[in-house]
């Protein structure tokens, strides 16, 4: 389980752990309860190589489907089986065992245009005030 | 389609806000798409009890010397086969055989009817019903913004709705009684949208937030959830109910939507016999047909469905099925010939998920006696 202050934070709100080049990707908190009930997730293949902000990976619940973006550049290393075979665990553990994909990063700086969790924080209070929902 | 009008709130509104209920514009009203969870919604309908507020739908009272032959003119459905205390459900043709509405009829007494129409179609059924009315003995009164409506579904509904009022536990399906409820008439019928035995109370506004508060503090140790949009169309969809608008509507008939016992031929003349008599000896073009995944995925309305190499028509309603935990979904298909078993594939983010025909219902209820 990581600790939401370690992480940064896309406008899509997908999280991105960064150990090196070895990035984890998830949905935050508030995605996952934004998203409800996640019934179905839809993987990138490993060795796929994506770019930052790319589409990669839909989770769907059962009112709508998502798109998943690419937090930071790559290539895929691996998938979560486990929240394939349980898509629930991204509702029931955001930040741990509902992690979606691992990216090798080839360009780890990218990760400096994301938010950290401080502004990620501010960014939905914004948006709350803003009256999306 | 834009509309400056603002969107209209039940009288429970303030209610589904105190219970955290996340709400969404629902055809112009204001209504919770669910509490806290769809799933878990749809799991306590299936083996205790939801509640859900349907006060957005309209009710129209039908009385006088010809209130029967104004019904039976109007309805597919043999309205003569039911008397007081019974309900039944029907379509409104059009003279093309396409349709207008899907109501529940209830019969209070001779004379005296209740019609209980869908909230997006209420204003346009009252209109059509105005207008066939002329010339007939009969009194057309629309009640909707009076009457609020709370559903009661589930194996655990009757011992709910018995703490209210005890009386509806003797109800059959389908059976339909007026009461007194907090001083007030009203009506309630074993009727739903879901699949699960169950009750529709239908109350005034002033008592419609104390008959939900009520029933569901009563509920809640039974393990009663209220429940939201969303759950409705998941539990109506794998019953295999229509939603009118989207699996029904003027220009599809009641044969093509795969409901051809609604249509009663033999009751004597009504709107669109003439059409469907027709359609019913020349055969169908298409027809709306079940399809299951086999793979994993969620079908959304408006997928492609492929039969054999080809586009054999698109989704209408489609959903993840919790309790198959599959998707499902109904579309009209130009291959009315199609057997359960038949493989077909459903087009998702591009690609071609395995899927076959099967029968509708997706899911019958064990709580539930067959055709009930």
């Amino acid at each position: 389980m990581f600790d939401p202050k370690t992480l940064r934070f896309m406008k899509s709100h997908e999280w991105l752990h960064l150990d090196g080049d070895a990035a984890t990707v998830g949905i935050s908190d508030h995605a996952q309860k934004e998203i409800t009930d996640v019934v179905f997730v839809e993987p990138p293949k490993a060795g796929r190589h994506v770019k930052q902000g790319e589409p990669c990976c839909v989770v769907e619940s059962v009112k709508a489907a998502f798109d998943i973006y690419a937090p930071v550049s790559g290539e895929i290393v691996t998938a979560n089986a486990d929240v394939v075979k349980d898509p629930s665990l991204v509702n029931a553990s955001p930040y741990g065992k509902g992690w979606l994909f691992k990216i090798k990063a080839s360009s780890p700086a990218e990760a400096s245009k994301l938010m950290d969790n401080a502004a990620y924080e501010q960014f939905l209070l914004s948006e709350a005030a803003h009256g999306s929902h | 389609m834009t509309t400056t009008t603002t969107p209209r709130r039940t009288a429970l509104y303030q209610s589904h806000q105190h219970l955290g209920g996340k709400i969404v514009d629902f055809h112009g009203w204001e209504l919770p798409v669910q509490f806290e969870s769809i799933l878990k919604e749809h799991e306590a309908t299936r083996s205790r009890c939801g509640m859900f507020d349907v006060s957005h739908m309209g009710q129209v009272f039908v009385t006088g010397p010809d209130a029967l032959a104004f019904l039976q003119k109007v309805n597919a459905n043999d309205i003569a086969r039911i008397g007081p205390g019974k309900a039944i459900y029907s379509h409104l043709p059009n003279e093309r055989g396409g349709v207008v509405d899907d109501v529940i009829v209830s019969c209070l007494e001779k004379d005296r009817y209740l019609v209980v129409v869908n909230a997006a179609t209420a204003d346009k059924d009252f209109a059509w019903f105005t207008k066939h009315a002329a010339g007939m003995d009969v009194s057309l009164e629309n009640k909707s913004d009076f009457f609020g409506m709370v559903a009661v579904q589930g194996p655990k509904a009757a011992e709910i709705v018995m703490f209210l009022a005890p009386k509806a536990l003797a109800l059959p399906r389908f059976g339909a009684m007026e009461l007194m409820l907090y001083g007030l008439p009203s009506f309630i019928t074993r009727t739903g949208y879901t699949g699960e035995d169950g009750f529709e109370l239908i109350v005034s506004n002033q008592v419609v937030v104390r008959v939900w508060e009520d029933l569901l503090a009563q509920g809640r140790s039974l393990g009663t959830l209220p429940c939201g949009l969303g759950a409705r169309d998941t539990l109506r969809l794998e019953a295999g109910y229509l939603l009118y608008g989207e699996d029904l509507d003027d220009e599809h008939s009641t044969y093509e939507a795969n409901y051809g016992w609604v249509v009663k031929l033999d009751k004597g003349d009504f709107i669109g016999r003439d059409a469907l008599a027709r359609q019913k000896k020349e055969g169908l073009q298409r027809k709306l047909t079940g399809v299951r995944l086999l793979e994993r995925g969620v079908p959304r309305h408006g997928a492609a469905v492929i039969v054999e190499g080809r586009q054999a028509g698109t989704l209408c309603s489609a959903t993840y099925s919790p309790t198959l935990a599959a998707g499902i979904g109904v579309g009209y298909l130009d291959r009315p010939d199609l057997a359960p078993g038949t493989k077909a594939a459903v087009v998702l983010h591009g690609r071609e998920v395995p899927a076959e025909i099967v029968k509708v219902p997706f899911y019958q209820s064990p709580h539930l006696k067959k055709g009930a």
